[in-house]
């Protein structure tokens, strides 16, 4: 059993992650939107990610289900303690979501569906940092149930992760929107993605500073015994790929700014994982505790074993029909 | 505000918000079966009203699947907001169903929805064609599974309750569980008939208007085929479902007839006032023997009566018994529109006869309504179990949500929905007075084309 709540664990964190990095550069791209230079720029915004945010989404929704499946412990216990977050969450990603055909339909009321995108990007991508932030600090659980109050989930800290996750995302968007624009459109996504790269770093800073004390545990896992050896490398990585994050929005690089700003959030959600571990919902439940009966764990891996490769390759290939740059007719209204 | 039931406030808003997702997927999964066909008309005779029509509905698609997107988002995590002890003790069997519906109905969908509606000039036609096809299966597959894990909350096997919650002995029985095939071949073909509704309507109206391009008649046709075919179909698979359910949850059965005693000669009842407190209908009015001769086949056949089981037991009777009759009584009237439009083609007349297009424009919304009233007898004739029998529903509720969070959010989900319904029914009332686009090699006017055959303007199959 222990090898399967290890390996059910690293299918969420993968969906997870996966959802983080691919929904997080077209919310990115949302909450860039009124800051754009003009409607032309928006209209381009737009295009850039209209035909792959559903199959962004989709990834939320396979860790929603994931968590059903694997942890259906975690998922009861998680959504009813964040009950108001995750609400909040769900009403932007809709108003964020009926946006690409409704603002693409509209002639006069046109604002109002890009407030409807921008509002709904951002608030989404704060719900999701308070999220991650309020399950770091813990949650109160006695038996089975959740046993804490409605607004536990709130505090400085998860102000905190919610900003962080704002700006973490709009760096996604800046980057993406490096690679997928030209001429002032793309200057001015280098301009945003510079100041947003150091605030990125001042929110990461931040959090890593106030972790530790959150919880003795925390504190433990990363400074005690000689785990600080092993542990060493991420704060240095970080900090190389922050420094090479700013030197290729300098320079005319495309790609790679996008790729530095990925790497930036796979070891920030490394840090995570490091302190959590092995608590799924700290500070009482395991993901031993937590792991589903074997029948359906086991079901579920076959599953993912056979179909996830499927998924992961017409997902290139649908990415892959859509490289290049984007126009402001490519995507709505080409035909 | 007076203290509500947290429980009753939960069904109330798990139940608006699934039958307001529910409307889109019954479109979308109809109109991806239209788009294929269109498609793939167009590909095999080269007719451009088969490519009008597709670039036509296809927009209307777009929007009704991004309806259902957010809508089915927001149901994937109330499972655990709203029923979280009903999460934690069936995880382990619905778990797993959800979880194959987005691998493997879900990605498909949303990674060829994009080549789909964007990808007209980036891909070959061949693989276009191919994207559209696979976004139709996609959207069976997903009803596929998720009607496999509302069937198994309806008649659950294949599983038992081990410490607190179910561990699956037999993955087989829990996806092909006793009521499975019925619900999904019913459910599917709802979806069809109710597109194929929407369809004719839409052109009916078109044509009634003055058919300036040349799609309506062809769409109209094409639709009227599949209400003539799928309206008795539809009829006869929900006799079988009845049976089947006759079989396992034989006190929805009674609900639905308004049949109290246990007994034979039952009638069937054509309207009635159930009353559950006094155990008896008032205002009969039911043909003898009927209800004994469907189910049964025999005029003395034994119908279950609801007092079979204790008052706790019962499902609120009233709505799922008018619900039925309103299903009921739609399908036979899209039956009845199958064979008029039958009867007028055959006398070649389906483009002329004003009533039969009145009939088709004022059926447009229907499907979804007696759509909608099937889920009711469904779902509301469970009650009181969430599981049929095994879990009930005062149990699957989230014990730490206060009914102050529940009642607030469903608030807002009552006005969100409400403003974003409306903002659809205008951007889709803006989609049909645009119509499919005008034929691209003439420049006839429209008085020129009026009249005029969809063959005679373009050389037909
Ligand atoms: C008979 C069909 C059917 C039924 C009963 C349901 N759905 Fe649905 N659902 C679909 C058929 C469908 C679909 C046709 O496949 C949709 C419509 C648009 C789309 O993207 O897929 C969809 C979308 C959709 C999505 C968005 C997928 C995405 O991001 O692409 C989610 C998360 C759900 N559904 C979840 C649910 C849940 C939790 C349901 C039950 C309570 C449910 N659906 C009932
Ligand atoms: C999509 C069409 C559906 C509609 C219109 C529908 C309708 C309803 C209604 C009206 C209720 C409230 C019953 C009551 O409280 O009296 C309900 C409850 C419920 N339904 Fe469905 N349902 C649908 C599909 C599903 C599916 C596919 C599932 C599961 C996968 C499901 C799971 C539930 C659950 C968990 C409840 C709450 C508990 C309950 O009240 O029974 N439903 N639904
Ligand atoms: C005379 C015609 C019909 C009969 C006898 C019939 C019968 C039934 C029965 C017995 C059920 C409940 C099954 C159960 O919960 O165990 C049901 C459900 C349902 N019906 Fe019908 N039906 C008819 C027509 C229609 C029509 C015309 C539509 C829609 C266009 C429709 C859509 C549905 C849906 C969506 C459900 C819920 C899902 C399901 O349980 O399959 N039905 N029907």
């Amino acid at each position: 059993m222990e090898i399967l709540a290890l390996i059910s664990a690293g299918i969420i964190a993968a969906a997870i992650l996966a959802y983080v990095l691919l929904d997080g550069f077209d919310l990115g791209t949302g909450i860039l939107f009124p800051f754009a230079p003009d409607s032309r720029s928006r209209n381009i915004m737009m295009n850039s990610v209209a035909p792959v945010w559903d199959g962004n989404e989709t990834w939320l929704v396979l860790g929603g289900g994931g968590l059903m499946v694997f942890f259906p412990l975690v998922y009861s216990v998680a959504l009813s303690a964040f009950y108001i977050p995750v609400m909040l969450m769900l009403f932007a990603l809709i108003f964020r979501g009926v946006a690409f055909e409704f603002r693409h339909q509209a002639d006069t009321s046109t604002h109002l569906w890009s407030a409807s995108f921008f509002g709904g990007s951002l608030i989404a991508a704060f719900m999701q940092g308070v999220l991650v932030g309020a399950l770091v600090q813990g949650v109160r659980v006695e038996g089975l149930h959740y046993a804490g109050g409605m607004f536990d989930w709130f505090s400085p800290f998860t102000v905190l992760t919610g900003l962080g996750t704002v700006v973490g995302y709009g760096l996604l968007g800046a980057t993406w929107l490096i690679l997928k624009t030209e001429d002032d459109l793309q200057a001015w996504a280098r301009r945003s993605a510079l100041v947003l790269a150091g605030g990125v770093l001042i929110a990461m800073a931040a959090v890593s500073v106030l972790t530790p004390f959150l919880r003795p545990a925390i504190a433990d896992r990363w400074f005690g015994g000689i785990n600080l050896v092993f542990l060493f490398p991420i704060p240095v990585l970080t900090a190389l790929l922050a420094a090479w994050l700013f030197y290729t929005i300098l320079s005319d690089r495309e790609l790679a700014p996008f790729l530095s700003s990925i790497g930036l959030f796979v070891l920030g959600f490394a840090g995570i994982g490091i302190s959590l571990y092995p608590h799924i919902i700290p500070p009482d439940i395991t993901i031993y505790d937590a792991v589903a009966p074997r029948s359906s764990v086991i079901f579920a891996m076959v599953g993912v074993a056979l179909v996830l490769p499927m998924v992961l390759g017409y997902t290139w290939y649908a990415y892959s029909v859509f490289r290049g740059k984007a126009t402001e007719h490519g995507g709505y209204g080409g035909e | 505000m007076p203290p509500i039931d947290p429980e009753i406030l939960g069904r109330l808003q798990f139940a608006f918000t699934v039958s307001f997702h529910i409307l889109f997927p019954t479109l979308t999964i109809g109109l991806a079966g239209y788009l294929t066909f269109l498609e793939w008309r167009w590909l095999r005779t080269r007719d451009d009203t088969f490519l009008r029509l597709y670039k036509f509905w296809v927009k209307i698609f777009a929007l009704a699947f991004g309806m259902g997107v957010v809508s089915g988002l927001v149901l994937s995590y109330q499972f655990g907001t709203n029923w979280s002890e009903f999460s934690r003790i069936t995880g382990p069997v619905l778990g797993p169903l959800l979880g194959f519906e987005v691998l493997t109905a879900f990605f498909l969908e949303a990674g060829f929805l994009g080549i789909m509606l964007f990808g007209w000039d980036k891909v070959g036609e061949k693989l276009h064609f191919l994207a559209t096809s696979l976004v139709a299966f996609g959207t069976a597959l997903s009803a596929f599974w998720i009607l496999s894990a509302n069937s198994w909350m309806q008649t659950p096997a294949g599983a038992s309750i081990v410490d607190g919650h179910f561990v699956v002995d037999d993955w087989l029985a829990v996806i092909f569980n006793p009521s499975f095939v019925y619900r999904f071949l019913h459910m599917t073909t709802a979806s069809y008939l109710t597109t194929s509704l929407v369809i004719s309507g839409i052109s009916a109206f078109y044509i009634l208007r003055g058919d300036t391009t040349g799609t309506a008649r062809r769409a109209f046709s094409i639709a009227m085929w599949g209400v003539l075919v799928l309206a008795p179909l539809q009829v006869l698979l929900g006799d079988q479902h009845g049976l089947n359910t006759l079989e396992h949850q034989p006190i929805k059965v009674a609900a639905m007839e308004g049949n109290w005693n246990t007994e034979s000669n039952v009638p069937l009842l054509l309207f009635a006032i159930p009353d559950q407190a006094e155990e008896t209908n008032h205002l009969e009015v039911g043909i003898p023997n009927g209800a004994s001769l469907i189910l049964r086949h025999s005029a003395d056949g034994v119908v279950p009566g609801l007092k079979e089981v204790p008052k706790a037991d019962r499902p609120p009777v009233g709505i799922v018994f008018w619900s039925f009759r309103l299903m009921v009584g739609l399908g036979f009237l899209f039956v009845a529109l199958g064979l008029w439009g039958l009867w007028a083609r055959w006398r070649g007349r389906l483009y002329d006869t004003r009533p039969l297009k009145w009939l088709a424009v004022a059926l447009t919304p229907t499907g979804f309504v007696a759509t909608l009233a099937g889920w009711f007898v469904t779902e509301v004739g469970r009650q009181p179990y969430t599981v049929y029998g095994l879990l009930r529903t005062a149990d699957s509720t989230s014990p730490s949500v206060a009914a102050s969070a529940i009642a607030t959010t469903l608030t807002i989900f009552l006005i969100v929905y409400g403003g974003l319904f409306g903002a659809f029914l205008y951007y889709l009332g803006k989609l049909i007075r645009q119509g499919p686009s005008e034929p691209e090699t003439t420049g006839e006017t429209p008085e020129a084309m009026r009249g005029a055959r969809p063959g005679l303007v373009v050389p037909a199959e």
